[in-house]
């Protein structure tokens, strides 16, 4: 059967692994054109890691970077603030060549998949 | 990030706060073709007298970082000294064929993707070095686009002050509003840094959030 292939990857196996593991995952999945969905998505600095690591291996043939859907974090309370721990919330991530955003807004996102 | 490091970094902005140096050190960040060129140097073209680089339509037109030291801006007898860097806009992905429609040959589109690419990998690590963010955003686009929200994450992981400028509010479909509601914790000022609309409120905004 022809389609897209979609990962919706738990928060309890997210919390087993490593960030870099995470990213590495992540890259791995999109770049052989998979969707990958996450339950918690991932901190401010992984994101901003995931960006860099996108740009490492983008090879403008094959792999011209990623499309992520996620929603804006959320204040935490004292001890987060206190500590600098956010929790991320559900994200989207794809080849920015299938995954196309429509509508982004804090509450509600609408993409596109395209096979 | 374990406990530790995470006291540790919390730690540093009080020791930060603490040996505060005599002038902060401030990226201008945001999208490709946001105006942060354009407003880098109506800064320094207002308090200094020069300009920071060229700018273009075609986007990624800054792929190296650029530095400036010793600006001083003057507001209401209040002064303050900082050091600007202008960053290549942020973006998650990089395709050579969106550079073809401005007229660049194949080679040229490659080049300036792979650079753009190294630029945004640059602008990144920058923000450790920093000391507060300018972001700047279009404000006749879509604010909540992952490169902003990535961004203004960062910043409040590393508890840097951010001033939010909107961008561009000469053009008529410009919606400052919309970028206050999305990002209502952070101050957002609205400005054309082309033709240097609402300016002097900005210059206000650095004085009292650098100062």
């Amino acid at each position: 059967m022809e389609g897209v292939q979609l990962n919706l990857i738990s928060k309890e196996r997210l919390e087993k692994m490593s960030s870099m593991e995470k990213l590495r995952m992540i890259l791995d999945e999109v770049k052989s054109g998979t969707i990958v969905v996450l339950e918690s998505g991932l901190t401010p600095e992984e994101e901003a890691k995931l960006i860099e690591l996108t740009m490492l291996e983008i090879d403008h043939e094959n792999f011209v970077g990623i499309e992520v859907e996620t929603y804006p974090q959320k204040s935490g309370g004292f001890l987060s603030k206190l500590f600098g721990k956010k929790e991320g919330r559900l994200t989207v991530i794809g080849p920015a060549n299938k995954l196309k955003t429509l509508v982004k807004r804090d509450d509600l996102i609408k993409a596109l998949v395209k096979p | 990030m374990s406990l530790i490091l995470r006291i540790k970094k919390k730690f540093s902005v009080i020791f930060k706060f603490l040996k505060k140096k005599n002038r902060m050190k401030i990226g201008i960040y945001g999208p490709p073709n946001a105006g942060k060129t354009t407003l880098a140097n109506r800064i320094l073209r207002d308090w200094v007298g020069d300009v920071m680089g060229s700018v273009s339509e075609i986007p990624h037109e800054t792929r190296r970082a650029r530095l400036r030291e010793g600006v001083t801006i003057e507001v209401d007898g209040k002064s303050v000294t900082i050091d600007i860097v202008d960053t290549p806009g942020l973006a998650t992905k990089i395709d050579f064929h969106d550079f073809l429609k401005y007229g660049l040959s194949e080679e040229e589109a490659k080049r300036r993707a792979k650079e753009a690419t190294e630029g945004v990998i640059e602008a990144i690590k920058w923000l450790d070095d920093l000391d507060g963010v300018i972001l700047v955003m279009d404000a006749t686009e879509d604010p909540f686009t992952q490169v902003n929200i990535t961004i203004v994450g960062n910043i409040e992981a590393r508890n840097l002050p951010l001033i939010i400028v909107a961008n561009k509010i000469d053009l008529p479909n410009a919606s400052p509003a919309r970028i206050k509601a999305a990002f209502p914790q952070h101050t957002v000022v609205p400005i054309s840094a082309l033709k240097g609309l609402n300016i002097d409120t900005l210059y206000k905004c650095i004085a009292e959030k650098f100062g």
